[in-house]
């Protein structure tokens, strides 16, 4: 599992690659809970190209940094998740939560 | 029931364990060529009641989560996933969609659900004190070959 942040053109990007299950999930919030908090984007996209499997502990994940982001003034998008990735996403009714691109 | 064939796996609930689940269900199900999506659909469904029986079943205590995977005639997948945890109190409200008992660590309450959706059949099976016992199928397309 890893996850890589940039900020480019004032619009911060978390890249993760891997797969997000609870025992993975962990880390990810911590990584991004600590970016959230310190550098207060105003917009923070989570790239899901690269995740290979994603299950319920995902949607957890997302829910809960749109939630921390709210909470700073920001807000979450999602972007470039696998097809299906995406029916997970959608069983879960997050295109009412974040944007997913 | 008869069984084509029968895998039978005992892992302590350790969250490493969930990744372990699914890799060795993936590579019992080979045999029966699934495709992408319908490999990814058990997967999950294992990872879901694997991390359930993690997060919830052994919640205070530590145990064994067994898991046994048959392949069926007709192409039929039968999936047992059964732990001797705390098991469920109620099992009909454990089994709707959000509920949680474990908000704190952002759990969505979808487990059940996921698991509802990506397998043809689900039972759920608890009694308090002694554990759970899920079980679900989930009929592959294609020929029989």
């Amino acid at each position: 599992m890893k996850v890589d942040i940039k900020c480019e053109n004032g619009r911060a990007v978390a890249k993760l690659s891997g797969e997000i299950d609870h025992h993975t999930s962990k880390e990810i919030r911590t990584q991004l809970d600590r970016y959230i908090i310190t550098a207060q984007p105003s917009e923070l996209t989570i790239d899901l190209r690269n995740i290979t499997f994603m299950d319920s502990s995902g949607i957890g994940l997302i829910m809960g940094r749109s939630k921390l982001l709210r909470e700073c003034g920001g807000r979450l998008e999602v972007h470039s998740p696998q097809p299906y990735i995406r029916r997970v996403l959608r069983l879960a009714g997050m295109e009412r939560i974040v944007r997913i691109t | 029931m008869e069984v084509l064939n029968e895998i039978r796996f005992t892992m302590p609930a350790l969250s490493v364990n969930e990744s372990a689940a699914r890799a060795v269900v993936s590579s019992f199900l080979i045999q029966a060529d699934p495709t992408v999506e319908e490999l990814s659909d058990i997967r999950t469904a294992v990872s879901e009641a694997v991390t359930n029986a993690v997060v919830h079943g052994y919640r205070r205590s530590r145990g064994n989560i067994e898991m046994t995977v048959k392949l069926l005639p007709g192409r039929e997948v039968y999936i047992r996933i059964k732990d001797r945890g705390c098991g469920i109190e109620d099992v009909d409200k454990a089994m709707q969609p959000l509920f949680t008992t474990a908000p704190e660590e952002e759990r969505s309450g979808l487990g059940f659900s996921v698991m509802e959706s990506f397998m043809d059949r689900l039972s759920v099976k608890s009694a308090v004190g002694k554990g759970t016992t899920v079980v679900m199928r989930r009929r592959l397309g294609g020929d029989e070959g």
